[in-house]
């Protein structure tokens, strides 16, 4: 049915294509179709036997084979970030310690969070806040009655409150955080995608109990970065109490906040078993404003611009 | 004079109004100096020589009244009177321009007043309030999201990273006395400081852990060569030989595993370094007697 063209007479039990050739130049699309599959599995062929006479070599060699390649990832390729933290930079710490969380990691103040959400929220979104609730110790939800923030502001920091959390919501999901440290701290608006409530988990545990869980903050690495983490840090009491065996989780990847609730157990001394409980969300850091909510007047320490993350792949901003 | 009737005849009964727009149960009127909105004898502002209408424009509100004689000069026909943003005095002087006018003018003048002030009151309210901000979300870049998040939680690995960091705190002791198994933190104490010594007994009981096939293959060599040699280091070198050699096989074929376990991990480090410092030398000692 198919007649090979007549490129191909000289060499029929091998394929062999002329360099000047290209698949896209045949005008029949079924002909091109095949010849394209066949290009594709000659490539396949080919790409088998490197990789077999590698493994060959190597094994030839036995000891003194060259060490196996790592494969290249996002990771190991990421652009470096300038403001990549150092641990032993005295600037920074010295201004992690004079900055609005200081008062939290001198251990003057208590976590106290106030829940809300934007108007009218819809059931997921107001079961997504209690479940919330549960998670972080000493967390209050309120229902937001049309109220302003830039009003309701001044009230919490009169009642105590160190954390305003304001889930907003679009089409009955929740989609967007504020999360604004009270008495004059930054305010961190977040975009939120795959919420997980507690019902959708697949073999989770039981409710989690009022124990303070401890807090794991991974890749938190820039500047950026490091006051992210102090602003989650900063959520939790103090002092965990590790015989509630909970641990809250805020794992940074390429500038996603994965964000995982767990309870776990030590096995042995190497292996520990981990079983998720509580609601599973997704962050990703939209803006970052110096002081308390102002979306007008407010001093944007930084803002996403979708742009300049187009720009490289590998450059990522947390 | 315009002839009303006549031109009412025309456009409101007959033939075509382009200002008409008909419904179901009732005809409203789309001309901007009309009064009430619908399409009636006296509302018609084409088919009434006398005819007065109240506009608003950028919060301010004007009286309009028809001058028929200058019906020849559609541009110049409107006449325009800024009404007082006090309500009363508003009303007072559409009375006062309107004086000799029919009633129904006047009146529907006035309600229409009234509804525009109404409504420029609420956007003033509104104003100050809330303001909803609506951002538009492109298709395609909320796809890229997406993909882009389950790739990155993909390569985050969660579960591993939580338990690694949970496996580091307990080594470094953040737990404190809560959990009973220092074991693992004593035994690389252990290791760090005594190499020989430790490592030997270490091997040997991971041995029996481990390679229970090849226990007899070590136990015959062991008895073969300990009836010869009785000395201790011979022994124990001869033990490190022996181990090396069934190793061997052992370590090629888990190659391209990755030391996971702590035990062989610990094993193939110990192996190694014996192995560099002493293998050449025992063997032919232990063979030539």
């Amino acid at each position: 049915h198919l007649q090979d063209p007549p490129e191909h007479v000289d060499a029929p039990a091998e394929f062999s294509f002329p360099p000047t050739f290209s698949v896209s130049e045949i005008k029949n699309k079924q002909r091109r179709h095949l010849m394209f599959m066949k290009l594709k599995q000659e490539k396949r062929k080919q790409k088998v036997a490197i990789k077999k006479k590698k493994k060959k070599e190597r094994d030839a060699l036995g000891d003194k084979a060259p060490p196996k390649e790592v494969p290249k990832t996002i990771e190991n390729q990421r652009v470096y970030d300038e403001t990549t933290v150092n641990p032993e930079d005295e600037e920074v710490a010295f201004d992690e310690g004079t900055d609005e969380f200081s008062a939290y990691f001198n251990r003057l103040t208590n976590p106290k969070v106030l829940i809300t959400t934007s108007d009218r929220p819809r059931g997921r979104t107001v079961r997504f806040c209690n479940q919330l609730a549960t998670v972080i110790p000493d967390a209050h939800v309120y229902y937001r009655r049309g109220l302003a923030l830039k009003k309701v502001i001044p009230q919490c920091i009169a009642r105590g409150f160190t954390y305003l959390m304001v889930i907003n919501e679009d089409r009955k999901v929740p989609n967007g955080m504020v999360l604004c440290h009270l008495p004059d701290g930054p305010t961190a608006h977040f975009k939120v995608s795959s919420v997980r409530l507690r019902k959708e988990m697949k073999r989770r545990g039981k409710d989690p109990t009022e124990h303070s869980p401890e807090v794991i903050l991974n890749n938190f690495t820039t500047r950026l970065g490091h006051s992210m983490g102090r602003l989650f840090a900063a959520l939790f009491p103090h002092d965990p109490q590790f015989v509630g065996r909970q641990v809250a989780t805020f794992h940074n990847q390429r500038d996603f906040i994965f964000f995982r609730f767990h309870r776990y157990i030590f096995k042995n001394e190497k292996r520990v078993g981990i079983q998720e409980l509580g609601p599973r969300f997704t962050l990703k850091l939209r803006s970052l404003q110096k002081g308390t909510f102002d979306s007008k007047f407010g001093e944007y320490e930084w803002v996403l611009k979708r742009h300049e993350n187009d720009v490289c792949r590998r450059r990522f901003n947390l | 004079m315009q002839h009303d009737d006549v031109i009412w005849d025309v456009i409101g009964n007959r033939a075509f109004c382009s200002f008409k727009v008909k419904t179901k149960v009732q005809n409203f009127c789309r001309n901007e100096y009309n009064i009430t909105g619908l399409c009636n004898r006296s509302s018609c502002p084409l088919a009434n020589s006398q005819y007065a209408t109240i506009r608003e424009e950028k919060g301010q509100c004007f009286l309009y009244m028809k001058v028929i004689e200058r019906a020849a000069f559609p541009a110049r026909m409107w006449e325009k009177v800024k009404l007082s943003k006090n309500y009363e005095k508003a009303l007072e002087q559409i009375d006062q321009n309107l004086i000799y006018w029919p009633r129904f003018i006047r009146h529907k003048c006035k309600q229409r007043f009234t509804k525009i002030t109404q409504y420029l009151i609420r956007i003033r309210k509104l104003t100050l309030k809330r303001q909803r901000k609506l951002v538009p979300l492109s298709r395609k870049v909320e796809a890229r999201e997406k993909r882009k998040e389950e790739k990155a939680l993909i390569a985050a690995q969660l579960d591993n990273a939580i338990e690694k960091e949970l496996l580091e705190r307990l080594k470094q002791g953040t737990y404190g006395d809560i959990y009973n198994f220092p074991i693992h933190a004593f035994d690389k104490a252990l290791e760090h400081q005594d190499e020989e010594s430790e490592t030997d007994s270490e091997e040997e009981e991971e041995e029996d852990d481990e390679d229970v096939g090849k226990k007899e293959f070590v136990a015959e060599d062991e008895i073969e060569e300990s009836d010869l040699n009785h000395s201790h280091f011979d022994r124990v070198e001869e033990d490190e030989s022996e181990e090396e050699m069934e190793e061997e096989p052992e370590a090629s074929g888990s190659k391209g595993k990755m030391p996971l376990k702590g035990a062989v991990f610990r094993k193939k480090r110990a192996y190694v370094e014996i192995e560099y410092e002493q293998e050449m030398e025992p063997v032919p000692k232990s063979k030539a007697t």
